[in-house]
């Protein structure tokens, strides 16, 4: 299919293009490639340790695993949509501010929201003791530290992906298609059930896809709450067992729960194209009365205070217990580290993806080829950053001896803010891609063949039809890698320069000591600064009116 | 957009170019020197140029104190990049003879002997640490030494556990203790380092006959940090523990009246299991020098008594006294089995409790 945004790289030459998307691709994917490349250490030691894991515990693991991605995106799915149904197309007391309050989990941290709830509804914490104290006996409580709590913890974390990818896929339709649903003769919820949903579905399955994969990817809130995945067996292969090859090749296999994901999200997108309505009708809500407001208004309120407002007030409560002590002159340079990395990295990642879209639609032979680069480009978020960094330092060292031999001057990628900055769009290449190539598909051809019929130069085209088309997507994509980058730890503390500590290291050294409450300072400040950016992307794309 | 591809690949190499100088390692004098010289070889602070980098996964908190003490003293500045111990050593190897790194330090001997066993570790002929470190406390080959020593023993409930009713590691497999053991995840290496121990002590079978019968045991799921094993002792979950010392030191400290106490483990018999902090000089280090003072400096008397302020760990001299609430709990005698037996047999230990099912 000849898209839109292949018409326009076909204007020129394709070949420079084509030789600069595969050597993106090929940057992009190298660390994913040093994993792989460690199937070829296959000897002895390898080969018992994978018929130990076999006898011990790697199915129980691969369950734990697929309950776990199960189970969250069952939680995702439900949040998210059901959030951004009511938020989006309906009206009632609330909803202005709950719309862009529901977006603030997505700052929070996995492993901070786990340890926040694992220190209030452990044995020990205060929930359970005043449960003692009343009526003699907590054994009845629900284990946090299990299959369902690890769910429950995620699914609030994550989501904010399904809620932001859904919602602006419903204000996109505005009320157009649920009123033709119901001119058809169907009743709201059936409209609702029967058109608006499916035709929001490769939006809500790219944030499921988004979540998913960083469900994969989890180490810290999985090991806060102690619950043993795919992922912690790749720690204890290189840190118990002292073999990172074969902690590679699980990092592989782990992908290959990814793959799964990523075919599912695609083959729900393949069953229809979707384009954007010509004009938005500014939409009129479905205004929500009496118990069913009431209801609404609850929903939404006890989602936010669950994955926002307790954790939120547990660290404050933290900073204030364990006094400022841990605030010293620093901060201001960690701040201004994770703000100046966050923001280039956004930035090229989502700009990188914006080339990555448009080179899997170019024309010519090798589609299939160039859909599969891209894919691989976009695995490193189902791999837990740790493991990548390794893939990362791997590559980066062998990129770095090639330079040294062919220019003869030092080290220039480990250690440097380029090599973190390249770790990042490593990992968070898939963040950034989803929402910007939904963008692109959601242009509609006919206006691009009209406009270019008219014979508008190319210059022209893009800055009046593709970047007003495109610019939402890519603000999406931009924001969500500024999060998540602010979030990251394992990466960023293996390859950061020296002297380069971010908020998200200031975290670690004290959550790697078990040290909750020094933790929760610079939790917090994480925290708040990535409410900025959340904010943002909020007033950029609140429902007119 | 072939204007914005320009725009980016030229943002690229700007980068690239602005961020290469920053972190160029420096090259000293010293870099010239062997890094195995022997302990003849007077080395001073004078003949140090450039600063000494660390590649550490101890926090910064608990040992950049001790290098600006250092750099105070010497006027030779330590430049510390911290991260975890798995990554670290892997950058190190990737690294090569390229690496920046002139110390590997690190918690626990296993990763010590990891590092040391695939090369990236150089021995040392030192008598300042021969005399300060005792022998079961560093490599046998000198590419390692230990520098803070961390005891792990057992934590019992005050309130419902009388000492008299405690002896070894090996008695918690015992059916009294049914529904009454709480123990951290088998995943981390302290962990492992105490069953690695038990292997050597007692041998493959008998050592997973323990972990079996501690895993009978447990009163609830394995825990993520000694921290909360502790509190579930305060709480009532369990009523006994296997923790490190300084923990129960940080909880001590939070709240001074918490009912659990340490008992030391294994008196009539091996001692006490230890591991250590320590540190080596890396095979490819540039200040190797700079590198060696330091890692001599750190076995002396004031540092060596930091360690203990700053986590509420032992010194490994021991001529040097730990501070009082560290005191507080009693002398013990440490098991002196070389530390080293923990990295060779960890993988052992770690396959023993995969099969116990000990998560």
């Amino acid at each position: 299919m000849a898209s839109a945004a292949g018409k326009l790289s076909s204007q020129g030459s394709n070949l420079p293009f084509n030789i600069l998307g595969l050597v993106l691709v090929a940057l992009v994917a190298l660390p994913v490639l040093v994993l792989f490349s460690q199937w070829a250490t296959l000897g002895n030691g390898e080969q018992e340790i994978w018929q130990h894991l076999f006898d011990t515990k790697l199915d129980r693991l691969t369950g734990n695993t697929l309950v776990l991605v199960l189970g969250v995106g069952v939680g995702v799915t439900v949040l998210g949509v059901s959030l951004a149904f009511l938020l989006s197309m309906c009206e009632f007391p609330g909803r202005r501010w709950l719309d862009w309050a529901l977006m603030l989990p997505l700052a929070i941290p996995g492993y901070v929201m786990a340890f926040v709830y694992l220190g209030l509804l452990s044995f020990a914490g205060p929930v359970q003791g005043w449960i003692r104290a009343q009526f003699g006996s907590s054994n009845w409580f629900p284990d946090i530290r299990s299959g369902p709590g690890v769910i429950i913890v995620l699914s609030l974390v994550l989501y904010p992906y399904v809620y932001m990818l859904a919602r602006s896929s419903f204000l996109m339709q505005g009320r157009n298609l649920l009123d033709a649903g119901r001119s058809l003769g169907l009743d709201a919820r059936s409209a609702f059930f029967r058109v608006v949903l499916p035709v929001a579905r490769p939006a809500i399955a790219g944030g499921l896809a988004l979540a998913l994969m960083e469900t994969l990817a989890d180490f810290g809130a999985v090991s806060v709450l102690s619950y043993d995945t795919f992922t912690t067996a790749i720690y204890n292969a290189r840190d118990g067992l002292f073999n990172q090859a074969v902690a590679a090749q699980l990092a592989t296999l782990l992908l290959g729960f990814a793959i799964i994901v990523l075919v599912l999200e695609q083959s729900s997108r393949k069953q229809a194209r979707y384009t954007q309505g010509e004009q938005q009708r500014p939409m009129k809500p479905i205004q929500l009365t009496g118990p069913g407001a009431w209801l609404a208004c609850l929903w939404c309120l006890l989602v936010l205070l669950v994955a926002f407002i307790i954790p939120v007030a547990q660290l404050v409560l933290w900073v204030f217990e364990s006094g400022a002590g841990e605030f010293d002159s620093r901060y201001p340079e960690y701040l201004w580290h994770t703000l100046a990395l966050a923001g280039i990295a956004a930035a090229l990642a989502g700009f990188l993806a914006l080339l990555l879209s448009v080179f899997r639609r170019m024309k010519g032979p090798g589609g299939t080829f160039r859909s599969l680069c891209v894919r691989f480009a976009t695995m490193g978020y189902a791999i837990p950053g740790s493991v990548l960094a390794m893939g990362i330092i791997v590559a980066f060292t062998y990129v770095d001896r090639t330079l040294i031999q062919l220019l003869g001057s030092g080290p220039l990628l480990v250690g440097s803010v380029f090599s973190l900055i390249l770790a990042y769009i490593t990992r968070f290449m898939a963040a950034a891609y989803a929402p910007v190539d939904a963008a692109i598909d959601r242009m509609k051809p006919s206006m691009i063949e009209a406009a270019r019929s008219l014979g508008t130069p190319p210059a022209r085209l893009l800055r009046q039809l593709y970047l007003p088309a495109l610019w939402p997507g890519f603000l999406t994509a931009a924001i969500i890698v500024f999060v998540d980058v602010m979030k990251e730890m394992p990466a960023t503390l293996i390859i950061r320069p020296y002297d380069w500590d971010t908020l998200a290291v200031r975290v670690y050294q004290f959550t790697a000591e078990g040290q909750w409450e020094r933790a929760a300072l610079p939790a917090l400040t994480l925290l708040l600064v990535g409410l900025i950016p959340v904010i943002v992307l909020v007033r950029k794309s609140a429902r007119p009116g | 957009m072939f204007g914005q591809i320009r725009f980016l690949s030229t943002t690229l190499i700007l980068l690239l170019a602005a961020c290469s100088d920053s972190n160029t390692p420096r090259v000293s004098e010293a870099s010239a020197m062997p890094a195995e010289t022997t302990g003849q070889a007077q080395t001073s602070a004078a003949q140090v140029s450039g600063p000494v980098v660390v590649y550490s996964s101890r926090q910064e908190y608990l040992i950049k104190p001790l290098f600006d003490r250092f750099t105070e003293e010497t006027g030779i500045t330590v430049q510390l990049q911290t991260g975890e111990e798995g990554p670290l050593i892997a950058r190190l190897q990737a690294e090569g003879k390229d690496t920046f790194a002139d110390m590997l330090y690190t918690v626990d001997a296993g990763n010590l002997w990891a590092a040391a066993d695939k090369g990236l570790l150089v021995p040392l002929q030192s008598d300042v640490l021969q005399a300060n470190i005792p022998a079961h406390l560093r490599d046998p080959d000198n590419r390692w030494f230990g520098l803070s020593v961390r005891a792990r023993t057992i934590a019992y409930s005050t309130e419902r556990v009388r000492p008299t009713e405690l002896s070894t590691y090996a008695a918690l497999a015992d059916p009294k203790w049914m529904g009454r053991l709480c123990l951290r995840t088998s995943r981390k290496v302290y962990n492992m380092s105490l069953v690695a121990t038990m292997i050597d002590r007692l041998g493959v079978e008998a050592a997973q006959a323990v972990v079996q019968g501690w895993v009978n045991n447990l009163a609830t799921r394995v825990f993520s940090s000694d921290l909360l094993v502790i509190e579930a002792i305060a709480a009532g979950q369990c009523d006994v523990g296997i923790v490190n010392t300084y923990y129960l030191g940080q909880a001590q400290q939070k709240r001074p009246d918490i009912p659990v106490a340490l008992f030391w483990a294994n008196q009539e018999g091996s001692g006490v299991h230890v591991n250590i902090s320590g540190a080596g000089i890396t095979t490819h280090a540039k200040n190797p020098t700079g590198a060696r003072l330091l890692l001599e400096w750190l076995s002396t008397a004031e540092p060596q008594h930091m360690f203990s302020e700053l986590n509420l760990e032992y010194p490994a001299n021991p001529d040097i006294e730990s501070v009082d609430l560290v005191q507080s709990w009693g002398n013990f005698r440490q098991d002196n089995i070389n530390v080293e037996s923990t990295g060779r047999l960890q993988s052992e230990a770690v396959k023993l409790m995969d099969r116990a099912d000990y998560r």
